[in-house]
């Protein structure tokens, strides 16, 4: 890649958001802003390699953001007038939420992920809109036609003008709720890159958790107080240190207990660390910590152990039992049931996950979870039918992969 | 900004009937708060006439345009800023009804 290549590059990831923020604020309208910013950045792409990187790239493409977004306005306004009633509400005089920097890029996260919109909507929107993605991209990224991605952002953004979903952050009493909607969308993006779908894909999708993770260290920027936004983060940087040691040469997915945890990456895991004992520090001091403090704290449990055998699991049971109590989901359930065979046996363990059988039956894990504890048991036969089970709902290639053989190994 | 506010009711599964001294004193905030701009309850589906006059001829079918399990029972008119403050109206007023509430804009 060349230095210009490589600058531009650079650039899009650092100023995007920040471009068409400042130009949906200035002309209140997401899709002048989206159309502005791509062609500002095209033509950075045409002239900085013959005219140099100007000395400060993000005041250039703001500027020729702008001017591309007054012509075409310009143009629109001789066709027809209805571009000053379709402006966007923008909150003048937003409430400031304790510890937030008034950014715009803050705005265009809580409209990408209004709660108006459909879930997947919202994701598309966010990589399209907050991380600069392009539709073929987001389109791969979710096995979807790129016509019909394509479309869904079209109209979402149509949805956005016509129901006058506004432009800025939410008032204080309706933030946490609002933030927990714009953490379940990155949550998302991670994991469909953690644990990619469909037959085609690379078991890990680097492109999407590397995606995941800036998008998070964005929020965590300008939410500095926020304390679920540090945990998803630290949930995270957790989770991806592993990811050299998930996937086999053999493309084999590697559990927790096979891992090479000399491979982990140690950077990720003190960053990961730190933000958790930020979190520890606060809950001590009395802040009720939500769910992905939690998860971040288990992985941090995880992370600490130099060894599967030193694994503190009565502290990972502790950990899930203050999650049930917020979180009353079965897969929370299955993932407790998991720790307590470390501590009670895979008997005791089983019995729990089979009371879930009602509400997971069509979930891989719950029969690949059996299949394992079966195993374990001695149970061979049950454990090949749950293996069996668990390999036709997978859909990530590796997982599949280990599955079938440790359906195989059994005797 | 205006909204039509659609109160949804479901035939095999209704909402309670006792909620009309609640809906009041909802209506009422409405007023005072500036919300309000229309508001109506309606007769039963089984009032309905559709009537197609594209042809030679008016054509009357007796009953709804779409026959199914959930109707709408009432509407609202509500002029508000923005769709977070007519969603939040939204979800009082489906408390308040007992009943699921559809937002959508005027264009």
């Amino acid at each position: 890649m060349s230095d210009v290549e490589e600058a531009v590059t650079r650039v899009h990831h650092e100023e995007w958001a920040r471009v068409v923020a400042a130009l949906t604020r200035r002309f209140g309208d997401l899709d002048i802003a989206e159309e502005a910013a791509a062609e500002a950045f095209a033509a950075a792409v045409q002239r900085w390699p013959a005219d140099g990187i100007p000395p400060s790239p993000g005041a250039w493409l703001t500027t020729t953001a702008n001017r591309k977004a007054i012509d075409r306005i310009r143009r629109e306004n001789k066709r027809d007038d209805k571009q000053k009633e379709a402006q966007m509400v923008y909150g003048d005089d937003p409430p400031e939420p304790v510890g937030a920097i008034d950014d715009d890029r803050l705005r265009l996260i809580f409209t990408c992920c209004h709660p108006a919109l459909a879930m997947q909507t919202r994701v598309a929107l966010t990589l399209r809109m907050v991380a600069g993605l392009t539709v073929p991209e987001i389109a791969r990224a979710f096995l979807a036609q790129e016509t019909a991605m394509g479309q869904r952002i079209t109209r979402a953004k149509a949805k956005i003008k016509a129901a006058r979903i506004p432009y800025r952050v939410p008032a204080a009493q309706d933030l946490p709720a609002r933030v927990c909607g714009v953490l379940a969308v990155l949550y998302l993006v991670f994991n469909e890159g953690y644990l990619a779908t469909g037959p085609d894909t690379d078991p890990v999708r680097h492109d999407l958790t590397a995606e995941a993770i800036r998008l998070t260290r964005l929020i965590r920027a300008l939410m500095p107080a926020d304390g679920e936004v540090a945990g998803l983060l630290a949930l995270m940087l957790l989770t991806d240190a592993r990811r050299a040691a998930r996937v086999s040469a053999g493309g084999e997915l590697v559990t927790l207990d096979e891992q090479d945890r000399g491979t982990w990456d140690a950077a990720l895991i003190a960053e990961g660390h730190r933000l958790v004992r930020e979190r520890l520090a606060a809950a001590a001091a009395g802040v009720a910590p939500g769910r992905y403090q939690i998860l971040a704290a288990i992985s941090a449990v995880h992370t600490c152990a130099r060894d599967i055998r030193d694994t503190d699991w009565s502290q990972v049971v502790a950990l899930y039992d203050q999650l049930v109590r917020i979180d009353p989901s079965p897969v929370i359930a299955l993932n407790r049931a998991i720790a307590v065979a470390e501590i009670d046996g895979p008997q005791v363990a089983l019995a729990a996950v089979g009371r879930l059988e009602d509400k997971l039956a069509g979930y891989h894990a719950y029969h690949a979870t059996r299949a394992d504890l079966l195993r374990r048991l001695g149970r061979s036969q049950q454990s090949r039918a749950a293996y069996d089970q668990a390999i036709e709902l997978a859909g990530n290639t590796a997982e599949t992969a280990y599955l079938t053989r440790r359906r195989d190994q059994l005797r | 900004m205006q909204y039509l506010v659609s109160v949804i009711d479901d035939k095999s599964n209704p909402g309670s009937t006792d909620r009309r001294p609640a809906i009041s004193a909802f209506n009422e905030r409405l007023i005072a708060e500036g919300y309000w701009v229309f508001a109506g309850g309606l007769a039963d589906t089984d009032a309905a006439t559709v009537i197609d006059n594209r042809g030679e001829q008016a054509v009357f079918s007796d009953g709804p345009f779409v026959e199914s399990k959930e109707y709408l029972a009432g509407v609202w008119v509500w002029e508000a800023p923005d769709l977070d403050v007519a969603l939040k109206l939204a979800a009082e007023a489906s408390k308040v009804c007992d009943r699921k509430i559809e937002v959508r804009p005027f264009q």
